[in-house]
């Protein structure tokens, strides 16, 4: 059996379950978003990646009616829905304080957007109980907000926000106030939740490992605009500014001029150094200045000279342990620092290369990317 | 280190004791004396130079008299009952009042939060006495608010608002009005705007979120400022002397009247140690309001 990968986005029939049309958000003189179309598709893990302030909240707030767009209009299913108060959209948010209601029960919690509708008691009832089973919390029914733990009161956020049957669930930030090994675990609940109820989810988050892990798209923003919307594999591998390598994950840039011919560049950017070569589907005339990004990971370090299509010489600066991972920081002849990273398979005892050693850097010539800015 | 813990908790007691507990067994034992003409007005004394016989004598002289004397005369369970219907409806109007103005204040900006919370105590700034005297300025007939409706065309006779019921529970109004704010501003100050947020979000009216809400977190508060109100207010004295008429009966005026006019002090301490036990239970129940709220808090 074949697997069908899930990519709406390239399906030119797909309808989109979101749409924003040049929406453009100011507050006072502060343009918060700036003329921002989006698509956003059925059953999608959507992330807004960015820093903070680039209007990834004012985006998702747009989406839940806590504020309307100065201009342009948000379709949800088809239907514009800026006039639409938010308590009568099939919208629900999971706030990034969780704004649980610290006077209720956690069953409560999750039966109070039920309690609005027109559901019987025994609807709300079952539905309660389906919620506090897919977020494993039937323990903890009867226990008050503050009688819980951090991730518990993650998760009735979560059940709370899923008990309508949202068509598009907001997540701000759900995972933050969460330590990093219950982050993690989390994330992939997230997923598993989100593939099970088949709710379109859009996450907000500054923390691009995240986005990374959950989303379907992540969506990297800056200054209310969004400057690349892709997979993360895409993002990561091909992202299509400096901006948006530069923000996702760690990465060396080397500015220069290009040369090309077919689809391989050289790239002169120093004296006495070789050009770097590099391919790209991309055209740059000559001597149009580029830049050369390429992820540590990508860039080998070997004491001896290697036979590779890009090499560099230096001497090792720094060393980042990370356990499985070590960061070693490279000064190059002409001062250009250089990150590469190898993975720790042996002991430490074992490894050869030290502080104020010199070594050799070296990755092929499809290893980076090319980009104009 | 027990010692030392021994005498910081010795400290609060010892203080309860000299200021309250004593003063109180003094009280009591005037209440279970009787009048007498001399100095101080009631009998028996304790008269230790007699020896054993003079402290078994003084007992046998205390009884519970003036307590059934209470009970004889309708004008003092009336003065209760009436006491205790003036201070109901008035926490209850001061809850109506407080509460819009301390919500208003919740929401205002941040910047002005001070400013407003300064306002409210302001009147605090001047003798208490001084400002129901200004009451009894404004609400006289020939007071300010009778000359402003006389004035506006509203009324053609000036309205007999001073010497009445009405007047005094304008006063108590006004007096703990702060008293019912504070409790509340603290108690919705507090709360997150998120919770609003997610109520809508949840499919709440602006006016059931409140209901659903606000109402239920600002609780605490309103049960703090309800005792905060109630509690002086049963006992009060000078604001139904001065703004109430002769009709107005409350048990603070009847124990003022006991004591300095009658010069009956065991009658007027019993109506006192009555007045206490009343509002024992009152504040027993503030107390454990306080406590839940601490424990929820905690």
């Amino acid at each position: 059996m074949s697997q069908t990968i899930f990519a709406p986005w390239d399906d030119p029939n797909e309808k989109p379950l979101i749409q924003f049309k040049g929406v453009t958000k100011r507050f006072g003189d502060f343009t918060a978003i700036d003329n921002l179309n989006i698509d956003i598709f059925e059953r999608e893990f959507f992330a807004l990646l960015g820093p903070s302030g680039c209007g990834k909240t004012t985006l998702m707030r747009m989406l839940a009616g806590f504020e309307n767009p100065t201009s342009g209009s948000i379709l949800l299913a088809g239907q514009d829905i800026v006039p639409v108060p938010p308590n009568k959209r099939a919208v629900n948010m999971m706030f990034q304080s969780y704004a649980l209601f610290p006077h209720l029960s956690v069953w409560d919690n999750i039966a109070f957007g039920l309690r609005r509708g027109n559901a019987s008691k025994d609807e709300i009832a079952d539905r309660v109980e389906e919620m506090l089973r897919l977020t494993r919390l039937s323990k903890f029914a009867k226990r008050k907000p503050h009688q819980i733990s951090g991730g518990q009161r993650q998760r009735v956020a979560l059940a709370r926000s899923l008990a309508k049957a949202p068509k598009l669930l907001l997540l701000d930030e759900p995972l933050g106030a969460l330590d990093a090994k219950l982050r993690q675990d989390t994330q992939f609940e997230l997923m598993d939740i989100q593939e099970k109820t088949g709710t379109t989810f859009v996450i907000v988050t500054h923390d691009q490992e995240e986005a990374m892990t959950v989303a379907s798209r992540v969506a990297v923003m800056d200054e209310g605009r969004l400057i690349q919307v892709a997979t993360p594999s895409v993002i990561y591998e091909a992202p299509e500014t400096v901006y948006v390598a530069d923000f996702i994950g760690d990465v060396n840039i080397i500015e220069g001029t290009a040369s090309q011919s077919g689809d391989k560049v050289e790239i002169t950017w120093a004296e006495g150094e070789m050009p770097i070569r590099g391919t790209t589907a991309k055209t740059f005339a000559p001597g149009q200045t580029c830049h050369f990004a390429i992820r540590p990971e990508k860039v080998t370090i070997t004491t001896e000279r290697p036979d590779s299509a890009n090499m560099l010489q230096g001497r090792v600066i720094d060393i980042a342990y990370l356990g499985n991972l070590s960061t070693y920081h490279v000064k190059l002849p002409n001062g250009t620092m250089m990150k590469a990273q190898t993975a720790n398979t042996r002991r430490l005892a074992n490894r050869g290369i030290t502080w104020e050693d010199d070594v050799w850097l070296s990755f092929t010539d499809t290893a980076g990317v090319l980009l104009e800015r | 280190m027990n010692l030392r813990r021994f005498f910081l908790i010795a400290v609060p007691y010892l203080w309860l004791g000299a200021l309250f507990l004593v003063p109180f067994v003094i009280v009591l034992k005037i209440a279970l004396s009787d009048i007498a003409l001399s100095i101080p007005p009631y009998t028996p004394q304790l008269d230790l130079s007699a020896g054993w016989e003079g402290v078994r004598s003084f007992f046998a002289d205390l009884d519970f008299e003036n307590f059934t004397f209470l009970t004889t005369d309708d004008l003092y369970w009336k003065a209760y009952l009436s006491s205790l219907q003036i201070a109901l409806i008035s926490t209850f109007v001061t809850l109506l009042v407080g509460y819009p103005m301390a919500y208003g204040m919740a929401r205002a900006a941040s910047e002005w939060r001070p400013t407003l919370l300064m306002l409210v105590i302001l009147p605090f700034w001047t003798s208490f006495l001084i400002r129901i005297y200004a009451w009894m300025g404004i609400l006289s007939n020939e007071g300010l608010l009778n000359q402003f409706l006389l004035w506006t065309g509203l009324i053609s006779e000036p309205l007999t608002i001073l010497n009445t019921n009405l007047a005094v529970y304008i006063g108590i109004v006004y007096a703990y009005l702060p008293f019912m704010i504070l409790p509340i501003y603290a108690a919705l100050e507090k709360m997150d705007d998120s919770l609003l947020e997610a109520a809508e979000d949840l499919g709440c009216s602006r006016v059931t979120a409140f209901w659903l809400v606000t109402i239920p977190l600002s609780k605490s508060g309103i049960i703090a400022g309800c005792f905060l109100v109630f509690i002086p207010a049963i006992g009060e004295f000078v604001i139904p002397s001065l703004l109430g008429g002769s009709g107005t009966l409350m048990i603070g005026k009847v124990l003022w009247e006991e004591f300095f006019s009658n010069r009956d002090w065991p009658v007027a301490s019993a109506v006192a140690i009555i007045l206490l036990l009343i509002l024992i239970i009152p504040i027993i129940l503030f107390q454990r309001n306080e406590q839940k709220q601490r424990e929820a808090e905690g």
